[in-house]
């Protein structure tokens, strides 16, 4: 793919004076199409899950997750299965584990590094036994979304499709048992049932979101936006559409400069996202009790744009 | 002070099997339980009724959140009989309202006071919240649990933004929402400093009398619930016992009850004031995973 994109490079050097003339040339290449397809879906998701992996404090787990899906990605090409769904698999068995033992993965750190040491150097022998050499290691380390095929936009819909809808009926007592599983529990709210529900469906987003950020950098999408998000906005409906917009930004800029630049989208899309968090952190006033300034208008605008409140 | 039935015979014995009064809401019978092979405590009798403001009190690892626990449903019983509401003890009893130690998640986080009390109506629901009347509905019963605390001000808030106080409000707010019959606080006043427990134990005893709630009201300083409170629940060396503050509240008893030297003065309107269980610090539950012990809030406004 970096071929193709260096032999249009010396077609289109630059951004033209007309932006339409620019999304045409863009969308006019099937990998391009494929890749903002698919980019787009996970960023949803991502900015979905991100609320609640930021609220729930488990960006570790996200971690945890993606790297013990990168055997499974690797192993599954070894054996010339979908990588996307071995990832998948692996992943979803992981996240099944970690959601049922819940409180006691906490504080297991030592433990769990080298259980993620281990999963890494696998994926890495099985991606050198696939193809001889680390590109393949390379691919799903650090991303490739402009490799992405239309077989795995199919698989990338249908994983972000499950995770959306799942998070969309858990919504409330996930919420509930997210911000106060004493009481949640009290209240009958299934805690435990929702801990593997939704390492399950963080365990999709994951999938997804590796083929086009990358086992390293999955934060970019899972974290991030949420992150910026919540500083934007008090209400959680609200921050979950500003977190899910911001991804789709992130990456749909990201993905446009990569195409005139000879450099990976993932740099971009992950630079984006540095950058705009670096800038909400710096603009003043982001705690104030009443809200007033940038941030109260930002809220006020959300209030009034989100679906949920 | 209200003088709610009940008080005027605190310590009536309870015929085993007999029926509770109709305004009973919590009665127990024999009760013993605990999470290993001995319980913690055992042969409990007791019974509250509605509109009574009952202080459970009794040193570290006495049992008391597991009493509250046991009436939650979350503990089951070792031995003996306990009626909650007229029936066992379920998860989930909208009937009842519960504030636990405070140990919420304090970040930044994108979730305000206003969403919290939330969870006491439909937190357990599956889905997201559908807009529409019932969803108006649900919210003027927020806005109206929210106002009874007085913390209107504060509920629009991020949950890490509000001080220890303003939290405490929120959270009987969202135990009120339900419109329960019966109050569970477990240590409600831990994080706060001396100004705020005694609004806050004041405010809880304003709004349980004009709703008629039964209250357990678990403390480790009495000082702050005294002027409120109508009979004293207490625990200690695996028993528990039931009686009114001038009973209970006294230099001899609570010595004995904690183990070590425990004054009681009592000024020249009757007050009493309690001197020497500043050692009995608030514990962190290990099981919460949490911290119970906070900084003190600002003072609410």
């Amino acid at each position: 793919m970096k071929s193709c994109l260096a032999a249009h490079l010396a077609v289109a050097a630059g951004f033209s004076p007309n932006p339409l003339s620019d999304v045409g040339a863009i969308l006019s290449w099937q990998f391009m199409r494929s890749a903002y397809e698919a980019g787009t879906v996970v960023a949803i998701v991502s900015g979905v899950v991100g609320y609640f992996v930021v609220l729930r404090q488990t960006a570790f787990a996200a971690h945890a997750l993606s790297d013990m899906g990168f055997p499974g990605a690797a192993g599954a090409a070894l054996i010339g299965v979908n990588p996307v769904v071995g990832m998948l698999v692996f992943t979803l068995a992981v996240g099944a584990v970690m959601g049922a033992l819940g409180e006691r993965v906490r504080g297991r750190d030592t433990v769990i590094g080298i259980v993620l040491a281990f999963a890494l150097a696998l994926g890495y022998l099985f991606s050198s036994l696939y193809s001889g050499n680390s590109t393949e290691a390379f691919a799903l380390l650090f991303g490739q979304i402009t490799g992405v095929t239309s077989w795995d936009v199919v698989v990338t819909v249908a994983a972000s499709v499950v995770a959306l809808g799942a998070i969309a009926i858990m919504y409330r007592p996930l919420l509930f048992a997210s911000v106060d599983e004493v009481v949640a529990e009290a209240r009958r709210v299934p805690v435990r049932l929702l801990s593997v529900g939704f390492m399950l469906a963080l365990a999709l987003a994951v999938s997804a979101a590796v083929q086009v950020i990358g086992v390293l950098l999955i934060f970019a999408l899972l974290v991030t936006p949420a992150a910026i998000a919540e500083r934007l906005t008090r209400r959680p409906g609200a921050a979950i559409a500003c977190g899910s917009a911001l991804a789709v930004a992130f990456v749909w800029l990201g993905l446009a400069i990569s195409y005139y630049q000879p450099y990976p989208p993932s740099f971009f899309i992950v630079g984006l996202g540095f950058a705009t968090y670096v800038a909400v952190r710096v603009v003043p006033g982001r705690r104030t009790r009443s809200g007033r300034g940038l941030i109260g208008r930002w809220d006020a605008l959300m209030r009034s744009t989100s679906p949920l409140h | 002070m209200n003088d709610p039935p009940g008080k005027g015979d605190p310590l009536a014995p309870l015929e085993p099997g007999a029926r509770g009064s109709p305004d009973s809401i919590v009665r127990a019978i024999g009760l013993a339980a605990g999470y290993g092979p001995t319980p913690v405590w055992a042969g409990a009798n007791f019974e509250v009724r509605a509109g009574e403001f009952v202080a459970v009190l009794g040193p570290n690892g006495a049992g008391k959140s597991t009493l509250l626990r046991v009436i939650l449903g979350l503990v089951t019983v070792q031995a003996g009989t306990i009626a909650v509401l007229g029936a066992p003890p379920r998860r989930g009893n909208p009937g009842i309202g519960y504030v636990p130690q405070s140990r919420l998640l304090d970040t930044g986080a994108a979730i305000r006071g206003v969403d919290l009390v939330g969870f006491g109506l439909d937190g357990g629901h599956w889905g997201v919240p559908i807009p529409g009347p019932g969803r108006r509905t649900t919210r003027a019963r927020v806005a109206a649990a929210i106002e009874a605390v007085g913390a209107s001000a504060q509920a629009g808030r991020r949950l890490g933004e509000l001080s220890g106080g303003e939290r405490q409000r929120l959270l009987l707010a969202q135990a009120l929402v339900g419109e329960p019959r019966l109050l569970l606080l477990d240590e409600p006043l831990a994080s706060l400093d001396i100004r705020n427990q005694v609004v806050i134990a004041r405010l809880i005893a304003r709004i349980a009398r004009e709703r008629s709630l039964a209250v357990l009201f678990v403390a480790h300083d009495v000082n702050p619930l005294l002027p409120v409170v109508d009979r004293v629940l207490y625990l200690a060396r695996g028993h528990v016992e039931i009686g009114p503050p001038e009973q209970v509240v006294t230099s001899a008893t609570l010595s004995r009850l904690y183990g070590s030297e425990v004054d009681v003065v009592v000024d020249r309107h009757g007050h009493r004031f309690v001197v020497g269980l500043e050692g009995e610090a608030t514990h962190p539950h290990p099981d919460d995973g949490s911290v119970a012990q906070q900084p003190a809030g600002r003072p609410a406004p």
